[in-house]
């Protein structure tokens, strides 16, 4: 360029600092920065004459020593002898499992229930949007503890006992008590590896075929049936593997032992409680999202598949589908970060999730207030940071590619 | 090194700030109010009555201090408290004082850094049971479900005793008292264990109560007694002194109809002038008014007559004496000398 | 054709059929019920497993709200009233009706305050939420926050009073500045505010009777009020906070939109709760020694900080929205940043993002519950804390869960649906 205007020779003026557009920014950034220190350095300063004045101390030590509390419901081994930190550990896991749970159960039943809203059928669309209104408007506290309350209708164990017992056991297998859902649990016998490694092998095989579907669809135009092929493939060698191997899995029904069931495998109530609530209220919230994203999609695109003579079924998986899940999954995530956040309530029924063994009765237990807060949103806060990482990875590659 | 300098003083002043604000007594009387930690709702210790007048045991003992520092047993401001957030309102000046039956315990009085200012009730941990269930004794719980509140002593005191006695159990944590009560009448428990005076407090709501047991194990010491913050030792001196008042008052027979008649004139027992102040000056030595024990007695009555209106055998709780009666009639109470 | 009428001569008609009704089938409930209920034979089965779904929920919910008490002092007498035969026992509400409105420790005569309070809230928020409302109610919009301050926690109306003076100083001084430049006006706004309130301080505390209401402390509050009052207040302050998050988010300058990104990101990835745990446990050592504001305030600076971060993130959606060229106009019209924000980018990015700010509104205010878990008597705190756990009414979770439900249902569905509408008056797009 000719024109080259030089800042003025004058040199810099103080006044600049505000007036002039180059340096303005500087100074508020600086002012920030020094007001943000600032008020650090001032809560950090009472925190430390607050805590010498009440000679109190930060310190993690705690975690180290012995928790001395029970844990019903644990993933890794655990008891009252084990630290602190095993019991949070203990907490984060079932944080994480009851978060994973209620995502796939609410996704199921959001991608229902949008689906269903959108029905022709008028009682079906009715009774959908009093589901997804009701669960919607009410906060989701008030749905843990009334669904806390409900599933404490369920008969409890002593129902099922005696001659005239008035609870009974479905197909003799499984039990629906107020303590616990009991279902029979898996019993690995010798040569259970060989069949996990055919079970394994069959899984491949239906990736390969689908694969390979695929392929044949795009290169030749012709379409092979996907569903039962599947299944055959997925079913038939494990079930030959199993009978030829000489049963080696076999089932462990639940019996009445003592106060309650044992044997199988328990569902612990309060775990149960909680999935299902968070399941019901988030499913609701994902319906909503589910329907916006069908409609978001244009109506041309329907009748452009209906043109080419697509049925329904298939103009909702190849066409209306892959467009909705663009429109779909951002909001997904954010509601999947809200199932693990709304997790933290599990103490209203009873869950031991991290909130109420590490922030709930570890911090009682030893009183340290601070130390186990920031713990606790320093684990929430890694686990919200790695869901939207993938998931924005996810997002990233079913994002529209434009050029 | 500017920063380091502008943390100094700010940590300076905020030491110079923390000091100023430890002297409770000054606070409490320039406030006019008595900020008293309670709990959130447990019948006959602490509970909002229909009115919403909070009333109980552990309230009695709020209004008695009220009353000594005060001269009004009214002036309590009660801050209800969870099992979790109790220390911390003590500890950050939230409350003046915490009377929630809260267990004395090593570790609360030395590293949670409270003074524990002497026993108002002696507890201990007992299971409620069905009868139907049919189980007499404590050791036969092998594998049951218990439900208990979260966030208190009993928890881990269930643990060792379990372990002791090579015995299993399933927790079922609960948050209230409320919920603990309604996840054992819907069965999601075998057995609820908290402090036995608790129990009895919560069988008193029961439909029939009579179908329901205390198991005779008590599991473990609970002596309940409110608290102030370590350090301050002058507060900790009256809110101590006043329990020790009530106490007295009982094994010298002043109740709340009587008190204002024993305090008008000198008696001839030495030790009940001296309480009253009619003799000494007691009253002085912990800075407050010469009748501070009057008004104390006068707002609730002596520690016996707390007992029977609050949770005594003639109220829906239902609690005898037992542990907590005068060392005279065999009990634990007994109230070092007003001398 | 036909053998049988090869003779027959072609017909041609002269004159047309009269309409005929359409057949049987197509018209009235029959057609109706085809069309909407029994299409295909799998709608056929979703409409009778629909039919049957609302069968056993009637049946259960029915009986027992048609047979219920609502007049009866406690559970027990709930029992020999309905004698074994099944039936809501509504009478806790009805007997404890003051106390899930109010909390416990309200005065009860000073009831028709937080009443009265409600009842203006429609008053002031028809103006800001209906165009259709005469402009001149703004007027009441704004003396709103002092009205209600006034009638909830008592006390002088001066106090109230010099409040709203210093504010009406702050924004005539801001007037005048504005001129020379946008900084200058808010500053010397600020400062003429907190001028006049400082000033006004002395008034009040030599005249704490003039026009003096019973005083109510904060944590006197208690039951749905606490709910609406959290969720008024927060939902008021986090919208300024918000915008500025969201501009500072936007911002170029680096480390102003850092501060705020840690600060947004932070307040979203942990959950509400361990933020109110945080101003129940923690805050207080962060505060200098002996300030010990009550825990109603510091819960309302969480919620506030939590729920301006959720409305930072919508606004910044809305300001994502604006097309660049509005940017571009603005600048080419020489405006400088606080002008072009003012004048042209805020108006449009929040008209966009009001739908997003209701969601995140009903969704606060759903979240105020959760004061309840660190023991403050909001509305579910009540009933899980005194009522629960009173002698008279222990076990009637049902009828309370049900009521508790039901009243922010009503409310929620009411700001949705405005929303909704809203949304739909907004939008520009005709598709």
């Amino acid at each position: 360029m000719a024109i080259h205007t030089d800042p003025p020779a004058s040199g810099f003026r103080p006044s600049m600092l505000i007036n002039d557009t180059r340096y303005r920014g500087l100074t508020f950034q600086f002012i920030a920065l020094v007001l943000l220190i600032f008020a650090i350095a001032y809560l950090v300063s009472n925190l430390f004459g607050n805590l010498a004045a009440a000679g109190l101390n930060i310190s993690y030590d705690f975690l180290g020593e012995s928790a001395g509390y029970d844990i019903n419901q644990r993933l890794i081994p655990y008891d009252s002898q084990s630290t602190h930190l095993r019991a949070a550990m203990v907490g984060l896991l079932n944080t994480l499992l009851v978060a994973f749970l209620a995502c796939i159960t609410a996704t199921l039943l959001g991608v229902i229930a949008g689906i269903l809203r959108l029905s022709k059928n008028w009682l079906v669309s009715r009774l959908m949007s009093i589901y997804v209104e009701a669960f919607r408007n009410v906060p989701v506290l008030i749905w843990i503890l009334i669904i806390g309350t409900m599933v404490q209708q369920l008969p409890q164990p002593n129902a099922f006992r005696g001659e005239n017992a008035s609870a009974s056991m479905l197909f003799d297998a499984v039990a629906l008590t107020n303590r616990g859902i009991y279902i029979p649990g898996p019993v690995f016998g010798a040569g259970w590896t060989i069949l996990l490694v055919v079970a394994l092998l069959s899984v491949a095989g239906v990736v390969a075929y689908r694969r390979f579907a695929l392929k044949r669809l795009y290169d030749t135009g012709r379409i092979l049936p996907l569903v039962w092929p599947s299944l055959l493939i997925l079913l038939v060698p494990s079930v030959l593997a199993f009978f030829i191997l000489g049963r080696p899995v076999t089932l462990d029904y639940p019996v009445l032992r003592g106060f309650n069931f044992g044997g199988g495998v328990q569902i612990g109530v309060p775990l149960i409680a909680l999935w299902l609530a968070l399941s019901v209220y988030t499913g609701a919230f994902i319906a909503e999202n589910v329907r916006a994203g069908i409609l978001a999609v244009n109506r041309g695109q329907t009748e452009a598949a209906a043109s080419l003579g697509l049925r329904p079924r298939r103009i909702m998986n190849l066409v209306i589908l892959p467009q909705a899940l663009r429109v779909i999954i951002p909001p997904l995530i954010s509601q999947y970060l809200n199932i693990t956040k709304n997790s933290s309530l599990a103490i209203a029924v009873g869950y031991a999730d991290i909130t109420a063994t590490l922030g709930g009765i570890t911090l009682n237990q030893t009183g340290r207030a601070i130390e186990t807060v920031l713990l606790l949103m320093l684990f929430y806060l890694i686990i919200s940071l790695a869901i939207s990482a993938v998931m924005n990875l996810y997002n990233s590659s079913v994002a529209l590619k434009e050029r | 090194m500017t920063k380091t300098v502008v943390l100094g003083a700010l940590a300076g002043v905020g030491l110079l700030a923390g000091a100023a604000g430890a002297a409770t007594l000054d606070d409490v009387k320039q406030r006019g109010t008595l900020n008293c930690g309670v709990v959130t709702g447990l019948p006959g210790f602490g509970a909002p009555n229909a009115n919403g007048e909070w009333e109980g045991f552990d309230v009695s003992m709020c209004r008695a201090v009220a009353a000594a520092v005060l001269g009004d047993p009214t002036a309590v401001q009660f801050v209800p408290t969870t099992g979790k957030t109790r220390f911390t309102a003590l500890a950050s000046g939230e409350i003046d004082m915490l009377a929630r039956n809260t267990t004395w315990t090593f570790s609360r009085d030395t590293d949670l850094k409270f003074d524990f200012i002497g026993v108002n009730y002696y507890d201990g941990q007992g299971f409620l049971v069905p009868k139907a269930l049919g189980v007499t004794s404590a050791k036969d719980l092998d594998g049951a479900t218990v439900c208990i509140q979260t966030g208190t002593t009993t928890e881990l005191n269930l643990a060792d005793f379990f372990r002791k006695n090579n015995i299993s159990y399933e927790p079922v944590p609960v948050e209230t008292q409320a919920e603990g009560q309604q996840q054992y009448l819907a069965g999601a428990c075998d057995t609820y264990t908290t402090d036995a005076s608790g129990l009895a407090a919560t069988r008193a709501t029961f439909e029939n109560p009579g179908d329901h047991v205390i198991l005779p194990e008590i599991i473990s010491k609970e002596p309940l007694a409110p608290l102030v913050r370590h350090g301050d030792n002058d507060w900790a001196d009256i809110v101590r002194w006043t329990l020790n008042a009530l106490i007295a008052a009982e094994e010298m027979g002043i109740t709340s109809a009587n008190v204002t008649e024993l305090a008008a004139s000198a008696g001839d027992n030495p030790e009940m002038n001296r309480l009253l102040g009619n003799e000494g000056n007691l009253g002085e030595m912990i800075g407050l008014s010469n009748d501070w024990a009057v008004k104390a007695i006068g707002a609730g009555g002596n520690y016996g007559e707390i007992f029977e209106k609050t949770i005594g055998e003639n109220t829906p709780i239902g609690l005898a004496r037992g542990l907590n009666a005068q060392w005279t009639d065999g009990g634990l109470l007994y109230s070092p000398p007003f001398r | 054709m036909s053998d049988t009428h090869a003779q027959s001569v072609p017909f041609v008609r002269e004159s047309f059929i009269p309409e005929a009704p359409p057949p049987e089938t197509d018209t009235g409930v029959v057609a109706w019920l085809r069309k909407n209920l029994f299409s295909t034979w799998a709608y056929a089965l979703l409409t009778i497993a629909a039919l049957y779904v609302i069968y056993v929920i009637l049946a259960g919910v029915l009986p027992w709200l048609l047979n219920g008490v609502w007049n009866a002092d406690s559970i027990q007498q709930c029992r020999e009233i309905l004698a074994g035969e099944r039936g809501g026992c509504f009478a806790v509400l009805t007997e404890r009706w003051n106390q899930l409105l109010f909390g416990f420790s309200y005065p009860t005569e000073a009831y028709w305050r937080p009443t009265l309070a409600f009842a203006l809230l429609f008053v002031a928020a028809a103006p800001v939420l209906f165009t259709s409302v005469p402009r001149i109610l703004l007027v009441a919009t704004l003396l709103y926050p002092f009205a209600a301050y006034w009638l909830l926690w008592g006390g002088t109306i001066l106090a109230p009073l010099v409040g709203l003076l210093g504010v009406i100083g702050g924004y005539l001084v801001y007037r005048r500045l504005i001129d020379r430049s946008f900084a200058y006006g808010l500053l010397g706004g600020i400062v003429a505010a907190a001028a006049i309130m400082w000033l006004g301080g002395f008034v009040v505390a030599d005249q704490p009777r003039f026009l003096s209401l019973l005083p109510v402390q904060s944590r006197d509050m208690g039951g749905f009020m606490l709910n609406m009052l959290l969720g008024v207040i927060c939902v008021s302050l986090s919208l300024p906070i918000g915008i500025l998050l969201a501009l500072g988010r936007q911002s170029s300058l680096p480390i102003i939109k850092w501060i705020c990104v840690v600060f947004i990101e932070f307040v979203r990835g942990v959950p509400l709760i361990t933020l109110l745990f945080v101003a129940n446990v923690v805050l207080a050592y962060f505060l200098p020694p002996g300030t010990t504001f009550d825990l109603i305030l510091r819960v309302i600076i969480m919620i506030t900080m939590f729920a301006s971060a959720y409305i930072a993130e919508v606004i910044r959606g809305g300001l994502a929205a604006l097309p660049r060229g509005q940017y571009e106009a603005a600048d080419s019209l020489g405006l400088d940043y606080a002008q072009a924000m003012r004048l042209v980018i805020l108006p449009q990015a929040l008209k966009i993002s009001i739908p997003g700010i209701v969601n995140v509104a009903v969704g606060l205010f759903k979240d105020t519950t959760l004061v309840s878990i660190i023991s403050m008597f909001d509305l579910v705190g009540m009933i899980r804390g005194p009522i629960l756990a009173s002698t008279d009414w222990g076990g009637v979770y049902w009828e309370l869960f049900g009521f508790a439900a039901l009243l922010f249902f009503v409310v929620c569905y009411g700001i949705s649906q405005y929303s909704q509408w809203l949304e739909r008056r907004l939008a520009t797009d005709h598709r």
